[in-house]
């Protein structure tokens, strides 16, 4: 049988092994940061120029949003690695050894919060260039990268379980894209959504995505009293809705990966 | 002698399909087994059952003691694979592959480090041992996978295809390998499209098409099941050959076989040098035509024709350029 210990001894091994690619192909991290600084340039100077935001600049509403649309994004690497890893036989390979069942899901999902947090800190650098800020406690501020992380988290297992059934780093690329591009967008993230058309409207409301970016304006304090005040539940417990979320994901993509990866062969 | 691979009416479908149609067989402890047949007859699907990647539809085996479904992590636990495709990561260099391998067969990182180390040199990596897996040729690959497989010290080793895809002297290479592991005692199940391997390498041999086992022996005891000698005639023009089987028919004691391409008539026949004086009387006229004329023994390949109607896939190893495997692009970006 195999225990806990080799459970997380087998996790940390393959975390390791994630790890060390990025190491050795340095354009991944590149590519991975480059992008969200494009994204903040191009928001905050092109959309930035035209939209404004009643008490607050359009840096400190924007960056919030750019932060969960890039980490949601990311989710798709751990997607694009595992069907990677299938279509190379190195999932064949894994599940030949005596190693725990759930290892390699665990060591990728590891790896891309070690990715995410480095994609993060480059684009909270680019931020505060551009005139972003931090209003609140370092606590506070600590806690809105949490939510973050957490739940880029949960949608790296539904990558994870999109990548085990897709099997092709490219299809999963582009099939995730259709559905991220408007999760991303149909929100708050870089608009208020007080003018979307009605049925829009409540859709971004209570899309996850819109709680991740208003919690982690809250806690960033990148919010002004002059907002108008969005009563959807959702948006006024913004850190309780995006939790639910997590633990719903985690929930049901978790045991489903594993099972999927546990009965998944190569060909 | 026990055996360290009992396989009892196995089946797997897939789909309306059946991959695998009642294979029975053992391989002894210490002992090699070819497992032969060409694409498609199911000798992977076998192997990945053994290996506990796909669970059977029917029948049981067991490896080393233990059954593939009950007792499927302890079974992990006793073997090594390496699979079709050398399934090594190229991001890490080839020592840190084995290292990867050897922790999580649950070796300490001493031991895995240590026993990275001494397959490295006995694979001849050593001095590839600090380079990404990406720059290494086909046939290192396949080496460096072989050696993970190894790492462990499994009791048994299942080896689908090592050669598939080498160029031939890194397919001598991994012979001289494999027969060295099997010399040290390790029980390995083998699968190969070439009747040439198998003949080097295995004790004993079981034939399988369609996902059933048609012929099982010793190299020689299929020869035998074959019986009589081939003629052999390989002329300047492949036109000739049809008229030429004719002439010989009387003498042939099965279909004689032509090949086109490389302009060659096999003739299966009975009775030793005479005959073959007596064929090249009945083609006066002809001879100034043929260019090559031969008498032997049948060999796999003809084991295979007799039993199964068609030949071996591919009964000359395909050559390829010994240049890394351009195992699909690197990078997962979005």
């Amino acid at each position: 049988m195999i225990t806990v210990g080799q459970t997380v001894s087998d996790s940390l091994t393959i975390t390791r092994r994630n790890l060390i690619k990025v190491k050795r192909v340095p354009d991944l991290l590149v590519f991975a940061t480059l992008s969200p600084i494009m994204f903040v340039l191009l928001f905050r100077y092109v959309f930035g120029s035209a939209i404004p935001i009643q008490g607050i600049s359009y840096a400190e509403f924007l960056l919030p949003g750019i932060f969960a649309q890039t980490v949601v994004f990311g989710a798709t690497i751990t997607g694009a690695s595992i069907a990677e890893d299938l279509q190379k036989g190195l999932i064949d390979r894994f599940r030949s050894l005596p190693m725990s069942r759930s290892a390699v899901l665990v060591g990728r999902t590891f790896a891309d919060v070690g990715l995410n947090v480095v994609t993060i800190a480059v684009m909270m650098i680019t931020g505060l260039i551009v005139g972003w800020r931090i209003h609140t406690s370092p606590l506070e501020a600590v806690a809105g990268v949490l939510i973050l992380l957490l739940f880029a988290y949960a949608m790296s297992w539904v990558m994870a379980y999109v990548g085990l059934l897709v099997r092709t780093p490219e299809v999963v690329n582009n099939a995730s894209f259709i559905v991220i591009f408007p999760l991303t967008f149909i929100a708050n993230t870089f608009v208020p959504t007080n003018n979307f058309p009605s049925v829009l409207r409540v859709i971004a409301d209570w899309n996850p995505v819109s709680a991740v970016v208003q919690a982690a304006r809250n806690l960033f304090g990148n919010t002004a009293p002059a907002l108008p005040v969005n009563q959807a539940w959702s948006l006024q417990h913004p850190a309780v809705y995006v939790l639910i979320w997590v633990v719903l994901l985690l929930v049901v993509f978790v045991p489903l990966s594993v099972r999927t990866y546990q009965r998944t062969a190569s060909r | 002698m026990t055996d360290a691979i009992v396989v009892d009416g196995l089946v797997k479908r897939f789909g309306a399909t059946t991959a695998v149609d009642g294979v029975d067989l053992t391989v002894a402890e210490g002992t090699v087994l070819g497992l032969l047949g060409p694409n498609g007859a199911g000798k992977t699907t076998v192997v990945r059952v053994l290996t506990t990647l796909l669970l059977p539809d029917g029948g049981s085996a067991r490896v080393a003691g233990l059954d593939v479904v009950r007792d499927a992590d302890a079974v992990r636990a006793a073997i090594g694979l390496t699979g079709q495709y050398a399934a090594v990561d190229e991001y890490l260099t080839g020592f840190e592959n084995l290292v990867m391998v050897g922790r999580l067969y649950h070796l300490s990182k001493k031991e895995s480090r240590q026993r990275a180390g001494e397959l490295l040199e006995r694979f001849e990596l050593t001095d590839a041992a600090a380079r990404t897996a990406k720059t290494y040729s086909g046939g290192m690959r396949r080496r460096l996978d072989i050696a993970a497989s190894l790492i462990a010290r499994p009791r048994v080793l299942f080896l689908d295809e090592p050669t598939t895809g080498l160029d031939p002297r890194s397919r001598l290479a991994m012979w001289e390998f494999i027969a060295d592991l099997a010399d040290g005692g390790t029980t390995i199940l083998l699968t190969t499209q070439y009747l040439e391997e198998a003949d080097r390498l295995a004790d004993r041999m079981v034939v399988i098409d369609h996902g059933r086992v048609i012929a099982r022996g010793t190299g020689d005891e299929l020869k035998a099941q074959v019986g009589g000698q081939r003629l052999e005639f390989t002329v300047t023009r492949a036109e000739l050959l049809v008229r030429m089987a004719e002439r010989l028919r009387p003498l042939a004691i099965d279909e004689p076989q032509i090949d086109a391409q490389s302009r060659r008539l096999t003739v299966p026949v009975r009775g030793g040098a005479e005959v073959l004086a007596e064929a090249l009387r009945w083609l006066e006229g002809q001879t100034a035509e043929i260019v090559d004329v031969g008498l032997r023994r049948p060999d796999l390949d003809d084991v295979f024709l007799t039993l199964t109607g068609h030949a071996a896939e591919s009964a000359t190893p395909a050559t390829e350029e010994p240049e890394p495997v351009p195992a699909g692009r690197g990078g997962s970006g979005r």
